[in-house]
Order: structure tokens, then C-alpha cells, then sequence
């Protein structure tokens, strides 16, 4: 586990610039970071220090808080067996950020899904179709505004085609 | 007019939801060229529940069967992350004892989970008789999990703070019926007549001959072969790429596992071997998950020997987290209010956010957890290790057979409770 540390300690001490805070919390090193040094970070992650893996990317609604949203990442190094977690914040009115695809394949479909949940557009994805639900239904289920007991619409009978 | 048909050779074919080898409910829209896969699109949301919105609306504790239901034939491993994701913001340590019976029971969950993806991934390429074979197997640790906890499948087994109860001394026993010859029974009721670990130390001398049945009639059986040898190849560079974990990574040759390399709960004092596969094609994924199996016995072996010398709490002493005991409830008021307030309310976890994940069968599965210090999570998502799986079924696929299609769904081991939470 030796290296692991080391390797997020060298993290800390060469990305604390970017980042806007960041600090340890139950073993995986957090970086609060803009929106705009998203993809140049995570470039970094990987090419410098080997996190490969891209695990997660999911957001948290803070509806009282200005900008609203975090835009949570979690990387992996499959290297030296240790996390690093992202974290940027968007406004509700420009939710934005850039997408990760062309470094990491996974993040296609992740993305795809913290979109429809949350309405979060990641700026370079060409497929952010609905994916758990279906073409048609009205809001992010996840936002904490979401009214719980709206009835969705009902859709007529699709066709196949793609 | 046969002119325009023959120039007519791509067309869209929709696979599933309702086929056997769907695995549940996937929708896959096929554009094929002839026979041939030129493009995947898997619809899925078919199983959609909004768990983590679910979860966000009920006090912690009332969430853990809903984790059983996300991947239902793994569901104790699901449990875990999600308990263990708990415990590391309440800053509580389970007792030794339930860490170890944690172990245990994720490799019977382990065990439970490969026998049915081998059981269901020859049915879908055409052999038969390994569902059959696996079942049988299946039974005995369906068993386990119902000795434990009242319940076959959703177990609802651990807790925050350890397991819900320690393991019980006796079995029931099979009631004599006309399905069942009374020599059956006899053999069946046998194994039975000790306690849990009694039993559970029976399976693991009886359970390595099983796995070498099953591979006498897979592993070198040429029909196997030729549907799974070359087929949904993965370089060790593409799997990292498209985020698999798990037995699919190990398939493509990379000796990543979280109980070696990040080991929770005993996992580090525990002696057993990483199987890697060299081609990263199913039938290398498949000679890991049997190889997976062997580990597993051995493992919950190491348990057993373990928890049958080392009796002891298998819940941590606090009744902020832990409900007390029913007898005590009955002549103290303290006990009694720590009752009423576990069950009404809930217990309130220091705000924060935490990740934690556990080797489940099929890959990681995390549970990044945060908390505004409130009774019930304030955000909860579930990190599945299909879906990144699934989002590569179409890299998988591409230039490969309709027919091939069926052993690249198999051999990814989509429970679509997971995917579609």
C-alpha cells in the first residue's frame, strides 16, 4: 500500500494547483476542481499517474446552493490500487461540462445516465439519449425538485428503428 | 425485382426483450448484414425501480433490501458495499466474528452467482445439462442463506455494525413427501443434522468433485469450444478502456482483484490465488469463473475452520446503531426507547461522503454515499458492474454472428436489476 500513498501524496502536491481544494476523506484523495480544468486533470490522471480505470461518474442536486450541482467523478488505478475522486460544480442554468469519452470509453454510457437523470449536459458526447427511461418522459428524477408523484405521460407505441 | 433484393442486405432486427437469452429484459437493436453484427444498441430501463431515489426518501437502514434486489443473483455482496459504505461514516468497525462471516457468506454468494451464470450461459449456447448439474449445488447454499436469514434470496443479513444474528446451531430438515424417496431424504437430511458450519464444512469437501463434473462436460467439449474460443475478444488495453472490472477484466489478463489489492473486512488473511485468463475471448472468462469457483471453496473453508473455534459478538455494543436485544427490552426502559427510536427514526449519520466497494461476482460494486447528517442518505448511487459491461456489448459484438451475440450476452453475466436500478 506504500506506493499507493505516495503515488496520491505526488498527485496532491502536482494537481493541488489546479484544484481548488482538496484533501483525503476515507482513503480516496478529493479534488475540487473547475469545470474547465475538468478534461486537462483527468488527462493528467491518467497519462502521468495511471489511473486507467474510469469507474463512476454520477452528481448531487444541492438545490439551496449556488452553482447547483456537483459533478462527481471516481478514477481508479488498476496500477497501484488507489482512488481519486473529481468534483466540479456547475450552475442549474448552464450545466456543463466537457465530456471524458475520448480518454476513457466507459464514461459513454455513464454520462449518457447522469444526463438523463440530472440534466447534465456533457459538452462532446454525440449520444446522450434517455437510457433507463424512456424517450418522453418530462424531468430529472433525480433532482431533489422532482415532484415524486407526478404521472408521466404515456407514449404510443414506438417503432424499432434506432 | 430479385436484383433489389439481393441489394437489400443490411437490416434492423430487434433482439429481446422477451428471449430466453436476454438475461431478463434487454432490447437489443441489431443492424446486421447478413448474419452478420454490424451494429448493437442495447435499450435497457426495462427494470428501472429508482432505487437511489427510493433510498433517499427512507431512513438507512430500511434500504438494505432494496440493494438485494439491484443485483439479485449476488445479493449479500450488494449488501456489503452498501453497509460497509455506512460504517465507514459512522466510523464503526464490525466485531471480528462478522467480518468473518461476511467473508463467508460472499463467496457462498460468489459460488451462488458463478453456478448461475454457468448454468444459464450453457442453456443460452446449447448445453443443457450443466443448468441442471448447478442447481443442485445452488440448492445447498440457498439453504445457507435461509438458515441465516429466513429468506432464500433478499437476505437483508447484514447490518451496519455486523450481521444480523450469529449462525444457528441446527438445520431444518427435509419432511418426508412423495416427490422425495425416504433414501433421499436420509441422504439430504444427513448433511443436516449439525450445525450451519457443520454443513457448510460438508459442501466444501463435497463441492470440488462437483466442479470437476461440470468441466468434464464443458471444458474440453468441442461444441463449447467452438462457440466460445475467439469469440468477444478484449485486449487487456480496450478492458481498462471500457471500465469492466471483475472476472472480465481478469479474462483479458489483468490480475486486478479488490480482496488482494484494496482487501476489506479478513480478505488480506486469507490464502487464495487470482485466476488470469491469456486470450480474453468467453471461453478464457469462463475457465476463470470455474477456476473462481475452486477459490471460493477454499476461502469459505478458511471461514469455517475460523468461525467453528472463535465464538464471540457478531454486532458491535452500541445501541445508537444496533437494536438491543428483545429480552432486555422487556424490563428497561433504555433498551425499550433505543427500540422505539431505531425503528421509528433511524439513526443519524455524521455528514460526509464516502465510497466503498467490494469484489462482487461480476465485478466492483460501489456505493458512493453521501450524508447531510440526516436520518436517510442525502444522495446514493449505486456503482453496477454490468453496466459498463453492457455499454461494451456492442464493441463486443461488431463483425461477430447473430448467433454469437447470445454467447457475448452470456459470457458478460448481465443481471439487468443492477444495470437498470
Amino acid at each position: 500500500m506504500g506506493t499507493g500513498e505516495n503515488l496520491l501524496e505526488r498527485v496532491q502536491a502536482s494537481l493541488g494547483a489546479q484544484a481548488l481544494e482538496t484533501g483525503m476523506a476515507h482513503g480516496i484523495l478529493v479534488l475540487q476542481i473547475t469545470a474547465e480544468s475538468l478534461v486537462p486533470v483527468a488527462g493528467r490522471l491518467k497519462q502521468e499517474f495511471g489511473f486507467d480505470l474510469f469507474l463512476d461518474v454520477t452528481a448531487t442536486d444541492w438545490p439551496q446552493r449556488r452553482p447547483r450541482f456537483d459533478v462527481v467523478y471516481h478514477f481508479y488505478s488498476a496500477r497501484d490500487f488507489v482512488r481519486v475522486r473529481l468534483k466540479t460544480q456547475v450552475e442549474e442554468t448552464d450545466p456543463t461540462v466537457d465530456t471524458l469519452v475520448p480518454l476513457y470509453g466507459s464514461a459513454r454510457y455513464m454520462e449518457r445516465e447522469c444526463h438523463e437523470m440530472y440534466g447534465i449536459r456533457f459538452r462532446g458526447n454525440d449520444d446522450l439519449r434517455p437510457l433507463l427511461l424512456y424517450e418522453g418522459f418530462v424531468g430529472h428524477p433525480l433532482r431533489k425538485d422532482y415532484p415524486k408523484q407526478r404521472e408521466q405521460p404515456l407514449v404510443p407505441y414506438r417503432d424499432v428503428k434506432p | 425485382m430479385a436484383r433489389n433484393m439481393a441489394e437489400i442486405r443490411s437490416y434492423t432486427m430487434n433482439f429481446g426483450p422477451q428471449h430466453p437469452a436476454a438475461h431478463g429484459v434487454l432490447r437489443l437493436v441489431l443492424e446486421m448484414d447478413g448474419e452478420v453484427v454490424q451494429k448493437a444498441d442495447p435499450h435497457v430501463g426495462l427494470l428501472h425501480r429508482a432505487t437511489e431515489k427510493l433510498a433517499e426518501s427512507k431512513p438507512y437502514n430500511q434500504s438494505i433490501g432494496y440493494m438485494d434486489r439491484l443485483d439479485y443473483v449476488s445479493m449479500m455482496c450488494n449488501e456489503h458495499a452498501y453497509v460497509l459504505a455506512i460504517e465507514k461514516l459512522l466510523g464503526v468497525t464490525p466485531p471480528e466474528r462478522a467480518q468473518y462471516i461476511r467473508v463467508m457468506f460472499d463467496e457462498i454468494t460468489r459460488v451462488l452467482n458463478h453456478l448461475m451464470w454457468l448454468g444459464a450461459h450453457g442453456l443460452d449456447i446449447g448445453a443443457m445439462t450443466i443448468f441442471l448439474y448447478c442447481f443442485r449445488e445452488r440448492e445447498d447454499l440457498m439453504d445457507c442463506y435461509e438458515a441465516v436469514s429466513g429468506t432464500r434470496m433478499h437476505a437483508t443479513y447484514y447490518r451496519p455494525g455486523g450481521v444480523y444474528r450469529d449462525l444457528p446451531d441446527t438445520l431444518p430438515k427435509y419432511q418426508p413427501s412423495r416427490f422425495r424417496s425416504a433414501k433421499e431424504i436420509n441422504r439430504l437430511n444427513e448433511a443436516r443434522s449439525g450445525s450451519l458450519l457443520d454443513f457448510i464444512d460438508d459442501f466444501t469437501t463435497r463441492f470440488p468433485a462437483a466442479i470437476d463434473e461440470y468441466e468434464t462436460l464443458l471444458t474440453d467439449n468441442r461444441i463449447w469450444k467452438q462457440r466460445t474460443v475467439n469469440i468477444g475478444v478484449v485486449t487487456p488495453e480496450r478492458a481498462l478502456n471500457l471500465g469492466f472490472t471483475g472476472p472480465m477484466l481478469r479474462g483479458s489478463g489483468i490480475a486486478w482483484d479488490l480482496r488482494k489489492k484494496q482487501p476489506y473486512e479478513v480478505y488480506d488473511r486469507m490464502d487464495f490465488d487470482i485466476p488470469v485468463g491469456l486470450n480474453g475471448d468467453c471461453y478464457d472468462r469462463y475457465l476463470c469463473r470455474i477456476e473462481e469457483l475452486r477459490q471460493s471453496n477454499r476461502i469459505v473453508k478458511q471461514c469455517v475452520d475460523w468461525l467453528q473455534q472463535n465464538p464471540g459478538p457478531v454486532m458491535v455494543d452500541d445501541h445508537k446503531i444496533v437494536p438491543p436485544r428483545r429480552e432486555a427490552m422487556k424490563g428497561d426502559m433504555e433498551s425499550l426507547i433505543h427500540h422505539f427510536k431505531l425503528f421509528t427514526e433511524g439513526y443519524s449519520v455524521p455528514a460526509g461522503e464516502s465510497y466503498a466497494a467490494v469484489e462482487a461476482p461480476k465485478g466492483e460494486f460501489g456505493i458512493y454515499l453521501v450524508s447531510d447528517g440526516a436520518n436517510k442518505p442525502y444522495r446514493l448511487k449505486c456503482r453496477a458492474p454490468g453496466f459498463p459491461h453492457l455499454a461494451a456489448l456492442e464493441e463486443m459484438t461488431r463483425g461477430h454472428m447473430l448467433a454469437d451475440v447470445v454467447a457475448v450476452i452470456g459470457t458478460l453475466d448481465i443481471v439487468f436489476g443492477e444495470i437498470d436500478r
